[in-house]
Parts: C-alpha cells; sequence; structure tokens
C-alpha cells in the first residue's frame, strides 16, 4: 500500500474520532443523562449484538462480497435457541448446536457463492428471507421466556464492579483476534490479496474459494452468537429478533472505511464506526425520536459513507490539473 | 469488469454461433414456458388436494393480489436489466401509500390530486436513488439499502403510529379497487397493461434495447455510445414510479395503511424477478416472465392457505426459491457457456 494511501486512512480514522467526539458532545447538550456510566452500559451492551457481526462482514467486503443474511442468522440462532430451551434441553447443549447450525448456514452462503458461481448479493439476499422464514417456522409467533438468571446476567449485566457490560467483554476479545489476524498474521493478507485482485490471488496460490468460504462460515457462526447474546439481553427469544440489524451492521463497515469493491479496510476503523452509530442512535433516543426514524439517519450515513469519498476525489479530479483516472465500474 | 479477447471466428463457426445464440434465445423463450408448466402442475396438484382452489373465484382473488407486485415487478425488471438492484421499492410502496392515504383523510385534495401526488412521489424518490448511483457512483445495493431505511423511516416520521383506515378514505377512492371494466377487475386489467406496455418498448424501443445492451456488457455499451448512466438514472425514475403507482393503488386494495405497508415486498419482488428468469448479471429476461414469476409466487402462497399449511413458510420459500431459480440459471448458463467455448475453438 502506498504511503498516500496509507495517510489517508489514517485520515478517515480521525475522521471518525472526530465525528465520535462531535455527536458526543451534541449528545452531552441534548441530555444531562448522556455522559453518565449507565449511559455508556445501555449504549454499549445494545450495539454489542451489531458490533460482533460486524467484525466477519468487514472481513467479507474486504474480501470482495457481501453477506446481507447475518440479522436473519441471528434470529434463527434466536429462535433455535428458544426452541430448544422450550423442549426442556440443557443451555449447554443448546448454545453450542445454535452455534454449529450458524457456521452451517455461513457454509451453505459460502458454496453457493464459491463452489455455484453465484454473486454473494443475491445468494445472501435469498438467505435473508429463508433463514428469516425458518426462524419464523421454527419458533413461529411465540416467545420463549423463562431463562436462568446467569444466562440473562450475561445478556445485560455489567463484570462485578466495573460498568463494562459483559457482552462488550466478548466483542473486545473478538475484536483484538480479529485486528490481530487482519493486520498481523498471512491470512489477513490474503484476505486483502482476495479483494484486491481475486485472479492475481488465485495465480499467486491462495485457495480463494477455501478463504471465502471460511469467512463466511465465520459470519455465520458469529451471527448466531449474537442471537444467543440478544436473547439473553432481552431474557427473550422471538423469531423476529434482530430484524433490521443488517443497516447498522453493514454501515457500521463502510463508515469504518471498508472499501464496498474490496481490498482496503481496517478493524479500527469498523470498531469506531460501531461506536458513532451508538452514539448518534442514543443521542436520537435521548432526544425522543423513535427507533425506526432514527435510520434515517442512518441510512444517510451508508449512502454518505460510499458516496463522499467518490464525490470527493471526482470534484478534485475535474479541478484544472487533469488526470487520467481510471473509469469506475458500477456493478 | 475484464473485456476478454476473441479470436476473430471463421464463417462457419460464426454461424454455428449464431444458430446457438438461436438456441439460447429458445431457452429463454422455454423459460416462460417452464413457468407455465410449474405453474400448470402447482394447480393441478393443489385443486386436487383443496377442489376449493378451482374456483374462479379464488383465481381473480390471486390475480387482485398480484397485480399490486407485478407493478413494481415491471419497474424492479427495468432496473434489474442494466445489472443493478432496487431494495428500496418496498419502502416506496409504503411511504406513498401512506402519503396518498393521509392526503385522501385530510381531504387536502381530490380523489385525482392525491394519486398525482402519489406518482409524482414515487418519481422523485427513483429519481433520488438514481442521483445517488448515477452520480454519487454508490452501488445500487448500498444505495438502495440505505434508502430502504431512509424512506421507511420517513414513513415512520410521518405516520407516527397513526393509521389510515378505510372509514377515512372516500368512496370514490375504495371504488377504484372493487371495480372492473368488462367484467375485469380494474386492478388485474391495470397491471397487465403496464406489463403489455412495458414489455413491448422493452422488445422494440431503441432506449429499450440500450437497456439490455447496458446490462450485458457496460463497457461495450460505453464504447458504442449508449449514454448509460442517463438510462440507469431513467431506469430507477421508472422503477419509482411504478412502485408510487402499486403504493397509490395500496389504500384502495386495503383499505387501511400503517407506517408498516409493504414492508418486505422488496424480496417477493426480487424473488418474482429472479424466478421469473430476467438475469439477476442484468442483459437478459423479459418482463413478462417476471409477472408470470409473481403470478407463480402468488399461486404457491395461495395454495399455502388452502391447504392450511403455516403461513410461517411463505418467507422461507421466497427465499429457497430465489436461491433455486439463480442455481438453476447459473447450471443451465454454465452448460451452454461451454458449448460456445467449444464451438468457438473448433
Amino acid at each position: 500500500m502506498s504511503a498516500v494511501a496509507m495517510r489517508m486512512l489514517r485520515r478517515w480514522e480521525t475522521l471518525l474520532v472526530v465525528l465520535l467526539i462531535a455527536f458526543v458532545v451534541l449528545g452531552s447538550f441534548l441530555s444531562p443523562y448522556f455522559l453518565t456510566a449507565s449511559t455508556f452500559s445501555n449504549l454499549t451492551s445494545n450495539l454489542m449484538e451489531k458490533a460482533i457481526m460486524a467484525l466477519p462482514l468487514a472481513l467479507i467486503i474486504i474480501a470482495g462480497e457481501i453477506d446481507l443474511s447475518v440479522e436473519s442468522m441471528l434470529g434463527l440462532g434466536s429462535a433455535l435457541l428458544g426452541f430448544m430451551y422450550a423442549l426442556g434441553w440443557p443451555l449447554w447443549i443448546d448454545i453450542p448446536l445454535v452455534l454449529a447450525v450458524g457456521a452451517f448456514g455461513g457454509f451453505f452462503n459460502g458454496m453457493l457463492v464459491t463452489r455455484v458461481g453465484l454473486p454473494s448479493l443475491v445468494v445472501t439476499l435469498g438467505t435473508l428471507a429463508l433463514y428469516r422464514g425458518l426462524a419464523s417456522v421454527v419458533l413461529g409467533p411465540r416467545s420463549v421466556s423463562g431463562w436462568p438468571e446467569w444466562f440473562t446476567n450475561f445478556g445485560f449485566g455489567d463484570v462485578p464492579g466495573t460498568v463494562i457490560p459483559w457482552p462488550l467483554v466478548v466483542f473486545g476479545v473478538l475484536a483484538v483476534a480479529f485486528l490481530f489476524v487482519l493486520h498481523k498474521t498471512w491470512i489477513g493478507r490474503q484476505i486483502y490479496a482476495v479483494g484486491k485482485n481475486k485472479e492475481a490471488a488465485r495465480y499467486s496460490g491462495i485457495d480463494v474459494a477455501r478463504l471465502k468460504t471460511l469467512l463466511f462460515v465465520l459470519s455465520g457462526t458469529l451471527s448466531a452468537l449474537a442471537g444467543v447474546i440478544l436473547t439473553a439481553r432481552l431474557s427473550s427469544a422471538r423469531a423476529d429478533n434482530g430484524q433490521g440489524f443488517v443497516l447498522d451492521v453493514v454501515t457500521s463497515v463502510l463508515l469504518g472505511g471498508v472499501n464496498i469493491f474490496g481490498g482496503e479496510g481496517t478493524i479500527l476503523g469498523v470498531v469506531l464506526a460501531i461506536f458513532v452509530i451508538g452514539v448518534l442512535r442514543n443521542g436520537l433516543t435521548l432526544a425522543d425520536v423513535s427507533p425506526d426514524t432514527q435510520s434515517v439517519a442512518v441510512g444517510a450515513l451508508l449512502i454518505l459513507s460510499v458516496a463522499g469519498p467518490t464525490l470527493v476525489r471526482r470534484i478534485s479530479a475535474a479541478r484544472p490539473r487533469r488526470q487520467l483516472t481510471k473509469p469506475v465500474s458500477n456493478s | 469488469m475484464s473485456v476478454r479477447a476473441v479470436d476473430a471466428p471463421t464463417t462457419s463457426t460464426l454461424a454455428r454461433r449464431i444458430g446457438l445464440e438461436r438456441t439460447v434465445t429458445l431457452v429463454a423463450r422455454l423459460r416462460e414456458v417452464g413457468i407455465l408448466l410449474v405453474l400448470l402442475a402447482t394447480v393441478v396438484v393443489v385443486g386436487i388436494q383443496a377442489p376449493l382452489f378451482f374456483s374462479v373465484s379464488n383465481f381473480e382473488q390471486i390475480l387482485l393480489n398480484v397485480s399490486l407486485i407485478a407493478i413494481v415487478v415491471v419497474g424492479q425488471t427495468t432496473v434489474v436489466l442494466t445489472r443493478n438492484v432496487d431494495l428500496s421499492v418496498g419502502s416506496v410502496v409504503g411511504l406513498v401509500a401512506f402519503a396518498t392515504g393521509d392526503l385522501l383523510k385530510e381531504h387536502s385534495l381530490g380523489v385525482a390530486g392525491a394519486i398525482a401526488v402519489g406518482c409524482v412521489l414515487g418519481i422523485g424518490l427513483g429519481a433520488l436513488n438514481g442521483l445517488i448511483i448515477t452520480v454519487g457512483r454508490v452501488p445500487a445495493i448500498v444505495a438502495t439499502l440505505g434508502t430502504l431505511y431512509v424512506y421507511r423511516g420517513i414513513d415512520f416520521l410521518i405516520a407516527g403510529g397513526k393509521q389510515v383506515s378505510a372509514i377515512d378514505l372516500p368512496r370514490s377512492y375504495l371504488g377504484i379497487a372493487s371495480s372492473s371494466v368488462a367484467g375485469i377487475p380494474t386492478l388485474i386489467l391495470a397491471a397487465a397493461v403496464i406489463a403489455l406496455v412495458a414489455a413491448y418498448l422493452l422488445r422494440n424501443s431503441g432506449i429499450g434495447r440500450q437497456l439490455y445492451a447496458i446490462g450485458s456488457n457496460p463497457a461495450a455499451a460505453e464504447v458504442v455510445g449508449i449514454p448509460s448512466q442517463r438510462l440507469i438514472f431513467g431506469s430507477f425514475v421508472v422503477c419509482g414510479l411504478l412502485a408510487g403507482v402499486a403504493g397509490v393503488l395500496w389504500g384502495s386494495r386495503f383499505g387501511s395503511v400503517n407506517a408498516l405497508a409493504a414492508s418486505g415486498l422488496e424480496l417477493q419482488v426480487i424473488a418474482a424477478v429472479v424466478v421469473g428468469g430476467v438475469n439477476i448479471f442484468g442483459g437478459s429476461g423479459t418482463v413478462i416472465g417476471a409477472v408470470l414469476g409473481a403470478v407463480l409466487l402468488a399461486t404457491i402462497q395461495n395454495a399455502l392457505l388452502i391447504l392450511h399449511l403455516s403461513e410461517f413458510w411463505l418467507l422461507a420459500i421466497d427465499g429457497a426459491v430465489i436461491l433455486l431459480a439463480v442455481t438453476a440459471d447459473a447450471a443451465i448458463r454454465g452448460y451452454f457457456q461451454r458449448i460456445l467455448m467449444r464451438t468457438g475453438r473448433r
């Protein structure tokens, strides 16, 4: 990566930090409760399911694919967990089974993309419907409650003596692992290589199909895990849990500076973007804006995070000092 | 988009190629016949299980259910042909439906005025999508995922938990959906006319052929001077307008509209489009096929209800059908590509 691009990346993350601080300041003007420990605890635990799903999605998009099915896999995970728990099966059996189903769902996506050769956009649009549909087949309209205390505590309790919610601990561990793998290992370099130029990556000996399948499996598993955590936090398993999460998850990845065409992006950027969106939503909640209406702001942020850099580039390219620009493909 | 170098074919291979191209076109035609056969099989199997299914009024019900979706499917096809996709259609239908209903409820406009405003709103929302995609150069999937939530959010903002019910709506407006022309319900007639006009224009007009060209080879379309960006913008405007038309008719058909109207419709629409044989990579497929796809899905939906199968299967079936259709397409296309490659080499 060239030094100029590096500087651009740094600048993008700086922008996110500025945005984050601006939203925090704005929020504290809006409400005196904004800068309190309980707000922090609430805000982060509200975010963690989305944050956990954003990590593997970042890798998938860097590798040049997309996974829109994450929120439905979350719903299927939650529904299955509720279904099995209602049958009287103990949680230590249910949770691994749910994660296994998540892994299989991801594997199914991966197979259709890499072996059948279908575009991931269509495949995961199909499984977005399929997995959510299966969730409602499994559980129907009912909701399952009556969870053991240790389980619900894991969902919304803090680590004793701190304001750090348990899901944040899970996310923290995962984020560090993803950071390490993407930026410090050969696997990470392969992911960038595949996203930059699939053919070149294949000719240099990377098993592109296996790598991508692995990423989809990871995405499915962690989405199911997010389903388990959300079930614990709401102490309720429902088939429609997590409906609409895909907006925040995709937005945090793209706002985090991951290139939608693949090959670029950092975990740090994604983590920052997750908190930007969380703080924004929290501020809007304090200003009495309903979650559905908040999506106007998040949706606009999603579009701006992709259109913004392109427009800036086009405007600067249109200046007198003409450069050779390569045509932007439009697929 | 990589451009593959092609050896100059000799006359005989060219002739053979053209023959094969014809076969491919024939297969595309067969797709429509294929859907009709599956449709027929579904009707026969379900009909044997439940004779009620065979009644004329049930078929009319199916077609009425499909008419609004079919109008949106026509718009979506126009967009998908250019190798794009519009995920925001469900939100456009919902927002226009509520806005129209609200205008009629407040009696601020007559029926004709409210319908006109609804259509203009649809055009505006489609144009915004088109601008984001062509000027902002945002991939359609991201742009319309964003506007899916932006438009739905605006819907929630103006609805604010309110609902427009049948009592609030003028009778002349509600009458549109229950009226019929020469024995055919107006909604079915409207959908059929829109589909046929679109099918004719896409097949026979210059702009229609250019839309196919953009989808089948964007780089080549650019080279031969097709104004791709302008036409893609136009296809999103058409898609917005048709979603707007469906939205305008929504309240008339269902009698009540809340902020959740038509949510999730985009998945049904896209399922119909891919089942109908429109290539999701753009460049091939017909409006008639896509509308037949919508009829097939609605028939399956109706069969489930008549056979007392759980309605919870509906979404799962939509998803499975999307995956099956694109997998089958990929298999067929792969098969023909292999044959084409072999003849090309000979």
